[in-house]
């Protein structure tokens, strides 16, 4: 199981566009994802509803999951999303 | 019902046909467990009502175009959600029937949204939209939304979102009549693109009857249930005096007496080149190229903007384009994103964008350049939000930098209209837009339907904001158009061009009207209805002191 642990830093969260532009990359691969904020259970990263639902905000950190071949490259790619240097 | 409903009038015209309502809720599912016990072809039955949903949200994006389907892409993926379909499969399993599964799965995450904070009101509502066309389905009633008719109908709703009216069939709606909204709601803006009558902001209207007849009239915002004969018969050769002027409208704007005031359209892109032509625009007031830019992860290649405005530069003899009109309400993907900003509409937006970001405006400036390479094409450029003389003599040099001959300013902010004696020694031109500049003039959202009056071309402080800005502009010897809506209203034409605005420009389909009422009157006449207009103390007093200087327009039904 690898995992990422970045800071949100996309002004609105991960909400709006970021949010969906997250769920369409985290759809587009065959893997189990998922997405979690500190302290909380992980959410199936493929569902909008339950990404809005997690309300991670600007500044706060996520914690990204995911399992199989090529996970590594999954997790830079959503990670990325989220973070200004992609931004 | 009284005999009179009154709201604010948005697109002229008058119309008379019966009322279709939107319909309204869908009915909640009955609670308990299904009485038939296949669960597995209850399951299929409403993962099949949700997909159904999410390709019919994305068909609408896809027709509708440009922003709207983005949103509705967005509002598929909720349809498909995989997390939602579990609940739904596990409801079922419990032993709830489809309908009721679905209703229940939705609110499930309904309550864990709503807890959710400020970015998700809007998403509430979207979801609440989308589990009732899936419980639609699965009920066999009717799906919320634009009613289906076969004769022509006047269509009546609390307020229209893009995605109910992303399928209506021009030729089915006659006027359109919303309880919310202002003159710049969506309601607004697609009546004045069809041409037909609309009135928003009319407090009453969903108490009308399906089936109702009424005669709507745009220009007073009056709507008169039950109509006479004789107010009908009146409604009807109204409606014929306009398709005759429709049918007329060629040739170059002037007034009567030979006083040119080029006609242009606004575009989105090179999809709306067509409609342009058709309704004869002699060039492009406002080409907007925010399309190329939201959306995405990375910056459009100079190369892909070049060919897109070749496009649009090979269409016309002269095209306006604005530069990327962006800020913290519309945030761009591929840049950090904006600092916090209560109110993005007095923050880092339009020109003050490229303040921490000069490349982006650079490249846009190059991409253009290059684009009108050996056309035949006046290419102006201007930029939104330009604030004062600095601003404008740092844009004008951009645009020089990049090979562009022609670059002006848009007026959109009060003080650019007090001082727009000091813009103008600067630009080459202006363009005034006149939705932001009332915005900002009033303090009053453009999209708060409460404040829908401060919204109203005709309030006189916006005409006297027209009237310094295109004073200036003409002192000067420099071009003052006008991009806003307000261009569209045949009257306000005539303003306009009274105040000493040189060019208009809106949706292609009003084109053939203001035209028209150009055409029925002289400079001298349009001058009178601006005098007339800002000695008025309100909106519809400027109106109404406008059109009495203007006989011309009501023998044209407009």
């Amino acid at each position: 199981m690898a995992e990422r642990r970045v800071r949100v830093e996309t002004k609105v969260g991960l909400h709006a566009r970021p949010a969906a532009l997250f769920v369409q990359a985290a759809t587009r691969t065959p893997l189990d994802v998922t997405v979690a904020k500190q302290g909380k259970d992980p959410v199936n990263a493929k569902s909008i509803l339950s990404v809005l639902a997690l309300d991670a905000q600007n500044g706060e950190e996520i914690v990204i999951r995911a399992e199989g071949d090529g996970a590594d490259a999954v997790l830079e790619e959503l990670a990325g999303l989220v973070t200004e240097s992609s931004a | 019902m009284p005999d009179v409903l009154r709201g604010t009038g948005v697109s002229p015209g008058v119309a008379a046909g019966p009322v279709r309502t939107m319909s309204g809720a869908v009915p909640e599912p009955p609670a308990g467990r299904r009485s038939a016990g296949d669960a597995a072809a209850e399951r299929a039955r409403a993962l099949a009502a949700l997909d159904s949903v999410g390709a019919d949200l994305e068909e609408r994006g896809a027709r509708a175009g440009g922003e709207a389907r983005e949103v509705l892409a967005a509002q598929a993926m909720m349809a498909r959600d995989p997390g939602l379909a579990g609940v739904v499969t596990d409801r079922i399993d419990e032993g709830l029937s489809a309908p009721r599964a679905v209703y229940e799965a939705f609110n499930t995450f309904r309550a864990a949204l709503a807890r959710a904070g400020e970015y998700m009101a809007a998403r509430v509502a979207d979801l609440d939209d989308i589990r009732d066309r899936a419980v639609a389905i699965l009920l066999g009633v009717a799906a919320p939304g634009v009613p289906d008719s076969d004769e022509p109908f006047v269509l009546v709703a609390r307020d229209l979102a893009p995605a109910d009216t992303a399928l209506l069939d021009p030729a089915k709606v006659l006027a359109f009549v919303t309880r919310d909204g202002g003159p710049t709601s969506h309601t607004a803006i697609l009546a004045r693109a069809m041409g037909v009558p609309a009135i928003v902001a009319c407090g009453d209207c969903m108490d009308l009857g399906d089936g109702t007849m009424v005669l709507v009239d745009g220009t007073s915002g009056e709507v008169r249930p039950d109509p006479t004969e004789q107010e009908l018969a009146a409604a009807q050769a109204e409606a014929e005096a306009r398709a005759a002027v429709l049918g007329a409208g060629t040739g170059p704007g002037a007034t009567a007496d030979g006083h040119r005031v080029p006609l242009l359209a606004n575009i989105g892109g090179p999809k709306d080149i067509e409609a342009a032509l058709s309704c004869g625009a002699e060039g492009v007031g406002l080409f907007r190229t925010e399309f190329l830019f939201l959306g995405r992860t990375t910056a459009p290649s100079e190369e892909e903007q070049e060919s897109v405005y070749r496009a649009v530069l090979e269409a016309f003899p002269s095209v306006v384009v604005r530069t990327l009109d962006a800020g913290a309400d519309k945030p761009l993907g591929f840049l950090p994103p904006p600092d916090d900003e209560p109110n993005p509409a007095l923050g880092e937006r339009g020109l003050r964008l490229f303040h921490s970001h000069p490349g982006v405006l650079t490249g846009q400036l190059r991409a253009l350049a290059r684009a009108a390479e050996g056309l035949d094409v006046r290419l102006q450029v201007m930029a939104p939000m330009v604030t004062d003389a600095e601003e404008t003599r740092s844009f004008v040099a951009a645009c020089r930098a990049a090979g562009l001959s022609r670059a002006g300013v848009m007026i959109e902010i009060p003080a650019a209209a007090l001082r727009a004696g000091d813009l103008a020694a600067e630009a080459d031109f202006f363009s005034l837009g006149t939705n932001d500049l009332a915005q900002y003039a009033f303090a009053a959202d453009r999209q708060i339907s409460g404040l829908a009056r401060f919204q109203d071309p005709w309030q006189p402080a916006l005409l006297d904001l027209v009237a310094l800005a295109a004073g200036a502009a003409g002192a000067a010897g420099k071009d003052c158009g006008v991009c806003g809506e307000a261009a569209a209203d045949p009257a306000l034409g005539c303003v306009l061009t009274g105040l000493g605005v040189t060019s208009l420009s809106m949706s292609a389909r009003a084109l053939p009207r203001v035209r028209a009422a150009l055409a029925a009157h002289t400079l001298d006449q349009c001058r009178k209805a601006a005098e007339a207009a800002r000695r008025a103390t309100d909106a519809d007093g400027a109106r109404t002191a406008a059109r009495a200087e203007l006989p011309g327009l009501d023998p044209l039904g407009l």
